[in-house]
């Protein structure tokens, strides 16, 4: 009897390698366990992933910005330290305020009057006022002493192309526009940059958005895509990442840029924290306030280089596109690619990283269940 | 050491370690230190709930609420004190604890079976019904010799999550 039963069980152990086929996978890598008080009591992944969380974080590092070493701390050091605080503070902030109003008052002066005695000569006044524009950029970097060494052939001024770069604060758009007169995207700013921006800007072409409208997002694309397609616009500068990042990282790129049909030409900016860190950390400080020590600094010291354009390949999504890019730009620029959005430095993640956690865990409960 | 200065003395690591039972390295306490004054944005002393969920891996934890519940508000010292249960060298009984007083929010010294629900809501969401927890938790319960009117206690959380032991570990990068 028991030999009939021992070789019965032998078949049916040949018969289940081919029940397994007919099972879907997910089911076979779950261990087939009974469900216990231990299994729902033990919250410990999750905790650990909380607790990994507060400890330390991808995204947050992005956003830091290292204070540098300092270098000061003997009797040799200390006081040539002094001496440099009383030449940067003393002699050449004033001297770099100073250049900074001549230059302005020098390009107001010739602003207004192109821009509305030259109305009827549209081509002649948006050369000169582009000229201006790349003049008083010159003077702002000159304002902090901006040493820009810039790679690559200089970009041109034709339609169908965008251009992409990392950022790292607002002065990126003046190191850039300094070179070549950009038209640009650009979050809508209080006080004296929204001035600014509302009428210098303007003239070299600008489109605003508002990170907090949602809506703002489909109106912002047709005006992309209006802009890339316009022969006269100067070409358009734009910062994929929506934020600034601290110059070690690069958050995700979001799709806009990448999805109008043109050429999408890369731009890497490295700055070299030697004499200051550019950061631009937006929470902590004022624009005010950040060119403000920039200006009390002894140099902003920073490569660019300008990349080969690239265009979307066959059967590529935008998301891929400008994932590509971002590797390009990362890769020359030394960065660390990091993959969070940008905007959850002002946003909640959304709900479904939360769900789909939640989604996975029911499931396997769920399926445990079902065993008895 | 009630304020969070930019700068930590000797003295208040000592203090910081003696309060968490030395479970973190003097290096560990200056790195958490750090990473305390990157989180308190405007140097409270304290953390608060939205900067906890300014960190997208904490906020997107089915645990965050409950979570919070335990870190909101808690100044330096605290903070470590809370971290210590995740330190390699801290003992399985205190890993247990924690993960009593999550059940246990409300600190009344036992899990109730509605802590026992709240804590199933949060980890599987709109994904399960409530009969079906209530049904699952039931029957764990009976199976393991409890019932739904029964009051849980720290022991019995040992009793259950001792062997094989549980992993819950966070390592504390230091520079």
């Amino acid at each position: 009897m028991a030999e009939a039963l021992g070789s019965s069980s032998a078949e049916m152990d040949l018969d289940r390698p081919n029940l397994e086929e007919y099972l879907p996978t997910d089911s076979i890598q779950d261990s087939p366990k009974n469900l216990h008080l231990r299994d729902l009591l033990d919250i410990s992944p999750t905790l650990t992933e909380a607790a990994g969380a507060i400890v330390d974080d991808s995204f947050t590092r992005c956003f830091k910005s290292n204070p540098p070493e300092p270098w000061n701390w003997n009797i040799y050091l200390f006081p040539l330290w002094c001496l440099g605080v009383v030449v940067r503070y003393g002699i050449l902030f004033p001297l770099r305020v100073a250049v900074l109003a001549i230059g302005w008052i020098v390009f107001f002066s010739a602003f207004f009057p192109v821009h509305f005695l030259l109305k009827g000569y549209p081509k002649w006044r948006r050369k000169l006022e582009r000229k201006l524009v790349e003049m008083m950029c010159s003077v702002f970097v000159a304002s902090w002493t901006g040493v820009v060494k810039y790679h690559g052939p200089r970009p041109s001024t034709r339609p169908h192309q965008v251009f992409v770069a990392n950022h790292t604060s607002m002065i990126d758009f003046i190191i850039l526009e300094q070179m070549t007169a950009f038209a640009v995207i650009m979050q809508k700013h209080p006080g004296w940059v929204g001035f600014i921006q509302k009428t210098i800007l303007e003239s070299v072409g600008c489109i605003w958005f508002n990170r907090t409208e949602s809506k703002d997002r489909g109106v912002v694309g047709r005006k992309l895509r209006e802009h890339v397609q316009g022969v006269d616009n100067n070409p358009l500068l734009i910062f994929p990442e929506g934020t600034c990042v601290n110059n070690h990282y690069t958050v995700m790129f979001k799709k806009g840029a990448f999805e109008l049909g043109c050429a999408v030409c890369p731009i890497a900016i490295k700055y070299n924290k030697i004499f200051v860190d550019a950061f631009w950390n937006s929470k902590k400080q004022s624009f005010t306030m950040h060119l403000v020590r920039l200006m009390t600094s002894w140099a902003v010291v920073c490569d660019v280089w300008y990349l080969e354009p690239q265009y979307l390949r066959p059967g590529e999504t935008p998301i891929e596109f400008a994932e590509r890019v971002r590797d390009m730009i990362s890769a020359r620029a030394g960065l660390k690619k990091v993959p969070w959005d940008g905007y959850l430095k002002y946003f909640r993640p959304s709900p479904k990283h939360t769900e789909r956690k939640q989604q996975i865990f029911a499931e396997s409960i769920l399926r445990r269940l079902e065993r008895k | 050491m009630g304020n969070a200065s930019s700068t930590l003395t000797q003295y208040d690591i000592e203090e910081v370690q003696e309060h968490c039972n030395y479970l973190f390295s003097q290096q560990e306490i200056v790195a958490l230190y750090e990473r305390f004054c990157q989180l308190d944005r405007n140097a409270k002393g304290f953390i608060s709930a939205d900067e906890f969920l300014s960190i997208p891996e904490f906020s997107l934890n089915p645990l965050s609420q409950r979570l919070l519940k335990m870190v909101d508000g808690l100044n330096f010292k605290d903070f470590v004190a809370f971290l210590s249960a995740f330190s390699a060298k801290a003992s399985l009984q205190h890993k247990i604890e924690l993960i009593f007083k999550v059940y246990d929010i409300d600190g009344k010294g036992q899990v109730t079976f509605k802590d026992l629900l709240e804590v199933l809501r949060d980890l599987t969401g709109s994904f399960m019904s409530e009969e079906q927890r209530e049904h699952v938790l039931v029957w764990v319960l009976e199976e393991a010799g409890y019932t739904r009117n029964s009051s849980i206690l720290l022991d019995d959380f040992v009793k259950v999550l001792s062997s094989p032991g549980l992993k819950m570990e966070v390592e504390v990068p230091v520079d």
